[in-house]
């Protein structure tokens, strides 16, 4: 049966035909969707982890009691869960281990650029990775297979274009049911890893790994289309489609297994053809492996190592080469020159719980103003965190100074202080991000006796992702009510004397508890606790502007509110996107008392 | 079996996202070759949604060259003159009558280009220029947020696939409740085209 399936919504169902009954993820674009997809299908246990290193640890427990099982992930959750990683490589598993990583070429959603092909290399873990969702689907099954034959845990490899394009999938298979039974062998020379132990495993490693490159010599997904001899184009993963797009009549080889190459595949294909040229997205992986062989080979000194490619720009770093011949760009019409168009950056939503505590840190102490110079007395320092609050570092909010990698905030503002930094800190990050690693950096501030406020943006949600449960909303990936782990019980458990539970968009009380924790000489915690707006299911009636009391000064502007813009030099509200009563907060900035709920 | 590159421009919101779904899975079912490709940067949170749907025999790149587009549906004005160039030569501009004001437009320099500054972007690609009173035709069928069933159903008036190739597969999307509207909307929106296409004479 044909469907149309995106790279993720394939690799979901190719490992539920392969037959995975455990499966574990911490979302984050673009791999989010793998686990929504495999968590709706019979007979799997699906879960968000707190974060990736535990979603791994599961997944190497499940592995070890012998049942097939997909853990996904994002580029840097990897970096999240590298430990278990390594230590999966070293021990082996039983069960089939796969492991999702989806990498983010041109950081649409991301806050760094990485290539996880290298994991492969320094885990010594096989690597997959398909052209396409119909190539995600059957992969899987091969990745499983690899995965208990090789005893190693497999690595599949996807970017955004592959997890979020939709292409058409034959769905040609059901799922397997002759699986193993799960139940656990003891054996502490595979699984407990005392050096002496892990000594052994070492060799079982690289013996694996010579084993895999011949096994790939004839792995069926690796393709090689001769035509015209005169250009050969190796390439792998969404890259292949541009370069068959491109170059039209060269002839291709298609790699999907990336860790181990097919060094005898390379080196035929290379005496077929009088050029080689290598398409791949980020760094020069494939290049490197294929020049090691002694093939003279060329890549990136045309094709560009930072950000996504396209065939666009596959096609114009070909031309600008020599490789192929120019063609006619479409000229312009003559006309007027195009006027500057204003551009459109993402920005918090009507009603979002976050932004009077962001309006608030602005207005109390933080002057940035963007040039670099230094702090004055008296002026705080807000680090920040991943999450849609970290939006609030576009003007107007411009309310924060550092944002870095999940849960950074507070270890930053502890690392500020010990430095000597007389600037008081202020940690920023979201409920979804506290719990994925900034407990630990709390601990930490207790165990250290530092001063810091930590300010946690509680909308029980994980918001940025798509709306996911985590272990303090207390709803599961199929929407169940499960046990709630509470912020505020946690902060206190872990020692904070000075916990504060603020209605977020409660301008008042969120300035005033700020002021106190701030003066207070210990560290503290401010929940500041609303609903996402785009989860608020009933609107209260709208405010509007009472043109007549409205003097322009466009105070509320500084909200950054999208419902709040200016006509007649008057501020107005839209109506439609105004949430209304859950949030009031330009009513609550308005000098003249001018913002007022309607009466309709 | 002609190739079809139609790019899908708007902001989070839309229905951009469903438009560029129906009309991949309507291009399967009619036999050819489908790949399409979102970007929707934090779209929900203001930012503009691109999504490019791609039929032909055999389709490589998910995403359509700048200049090899052959319909421009804009489901907002600015994002269609932000993506003009994008068009082939004397490609299809569709452009729905809305216009969501981005905040660098509200407190910025750069000011809110009008109709007429629109078109005349459009215009350095084609003078294939459509605006559509898509508010309009979605509120008539009874459902305002069908205005992109509005769109698919002008840009339908161009295909050579048949209306039921269309309907029949957005029925099957469309939640119950809104099905009966939206589906009005489309055949209103490919009415539109046909008035439109015969007072332009083209």
């Amino acid at each position: 049966m044909k469907q149309l399936l995106s790279g993720n919504e394939a690799i979901a169902l190719g490992a539920y035909h392969a037959g995975a009954a455990v499966a574990t993820a911490y979302p984050g674009t673009p791999s989010t969707e793998i686990l929504q997809s495999i968590a709706r299908m019979d007979g799997v246990y699906a879960e968000w982890a707190i974060n990736e290193k535990v979603a791994l640890e599961i997944g190497m427990g499940a592995a070890y009691g012998g049942v097939r099982t997909l853990v996904s992930m994002k580029h840097v959750g990897l970096n999240v869960a590298a430990d278990p990683f390594f230590a999966a490589s070293t021990t082996g598993i039983i069960g089939g281990l796969v492991i999702v990583s989806c990498d983010d070429p041109g950081e649409h959603s991301s806050q760094g650029e990485q290539d996880n092909r290298h994991f492969a290399k320094i885990g010594k873990v096989p690597m997959l990775e398909p052209t396409d969702s119909q190539e995600a689907y059957d992969l899987m099954d091969w990745a499983f297979n690899i995965s208990e034959e090789f005893d190693t845990p497999v690595l599949l490899r996807s970017t955004t274009r592959i997890s979020h394009c939709k292409t058409v999938v034959d769905v040609n298979k059901e799922r397997k049911s002759d699986l193993r039974k799960p139940g656990f062998q003891r054996s502490p020379t595979k699984y407990v890893m005392v050096p002496s132990n892990a000594r052994v495993r070492r060799h079982a490693m690289e013996e694996r790994i010579v084993k895999l490159r011949s096994y790939v010599e004839d792995f069926p997904f690796n393709e090689m289309v001769l035509a015209d001899r005169k250009l050969g184009v190796i390439s792998n993963g969404v890259a292949y489609q541009y370069a068959r797009e491109v170059f039209k009549d060269a002839s291709h080889l298609k790699l999907v297994t990336i860790y181990p190459a097919p060094a005898n595949l390379i080196r035929r294909f290379a005496r077929e053809v009088e050029r080689v040229i290598v398409i791949e997205e980020l760094d020069p992986f494939l290049e490197d492996e294929i020049r090691c062989l002694g093939i003279q080979v060329a890549g990136k000194e045309f094709i560009p190592i930072i950000g996504e490619l396209n065939a666009e720009i596959v096609e114009n770093a070909a031309v600008e080469t020599g490789i192929l011949p120019s063609r006619p760009g479409p000229s312009l019409r003559p006309g007027s020159p195009s006027p500057q168009l204003p551009a459109r950056r993402p920005q918090l939503c009507a009603g979002c719980p976050h932004v009077a505590t962001e309006y608030v840190l602005r207005k109390l102490g933080f002057s940035s103003t963007g040039s670099g110079k230094e702090l004055k007395k008296g002026e705080f320092i807000v680090t920040s965190d991943i999450g849609c609050y970290t939006l609030g570092v576009y003007p107007p909010l411009a309310a924060l100074d550092t944002c870095a990698c999940m849960g950074a905030s507070i270890g930053q503002a502890l690392g500020l202080e010990k430095a000597g930094v007389p600037n008081k800190t202020v940690a920023v990050l979201g409920d979804s991000t506290f719990m994925h690693s900034g407990i630990t950096g709390l601990i930490d501030v207790i165990y250290s006796q530092g001063h810091t406020t930590v300010i946690i943006l509680d909308n029980e949600t994980t918001a940025m992702t798509g709306h996911q449960g985590h272990p303090g909303s207390g709803v599961s990936v199929t929407g169940a009510k499960t046990q709630q782990v509470k912020l505020e019980t946690l902060a206190e458990g872990i020692g904070v004397k000075d916990v504060n539970v603020v209605d977020a968009f409660d301008l008042k009380a969120i300035e005033s508890t700020i002021k106190r924790c701030l003066d207070n000489d210990e560290p503290s915690v401010i929940i500041a606790r609303g609903p996402c707006s785009l989860t608020v299911k009933t609107r209260g009636a709208p405010f509007e502007v009472d043109a007549d009391e409205c003097v322009g000064c466009f105070d509320c502007l500084d909200l950054g509110c999208p419902a709040i813009s200016i006509a007649d030099d008057r501020a107005v509200i839209d109506a439609g996107m105004c949430l209304g009563s859950t949030c009031g907060v330009c009513a609550q900035v308005c000098p003249q008392e001018a913002i007022l709920e309607s009466r309709r | 079996m002609n190739d079809v590159n139609v790019l899908m421009v708007g902001v989070g919101g839309h229905g951009v996202i469903l438009a560029s779904d129906g009309m991949a899975e309507i291009g399967m079912n009619s036999g050819y070759d489908v790949k399409k490709s979102d970007s929707l940067g934090m779209a929900q949170r203001g930012g503009s949604v691109v999504s490019h749907v791609r039929w032909g025999e055999h389709v490589y790149s998910p995403m359509i060259k700048k200049g090899e587009v052959d319909f421009l549906l804009g489901f907002e004005q600015l994002e269609a003159a932000r993506w003009a160039p994008y068009l082939k030569p004397d490609g299809v501009a569709i452009v729905a009558d809305v216009v969501v004001i981005p905040i660098s437009a509200i407190d910025g320099k750069i000011p809110y280009p009008g109709w007429d500054e629109i078109k005349g972007v459009l215009a350095e690609y084609t003078n294939q220029i459509y605006l559509i009173p898509a508010t309009r035709i979605a509120n008539e069928a009874g459902n305002p947020r069908a205005v992109n069933m509005v769109m698919l159903g002008f840009l339908s008036s161009f295909l050579e696939l048949k209306p039921e190739a269309w309907t029949d597969t957005m029925r099957l999307r469309l939640p119950a409740k809104f099905r009966d509207s939206s589906i009005e909307a489309f055949l209103k929106g490919a009415d539109e085209a046909k008035t439109m296409i015969s007072t332009k004479g083209l």
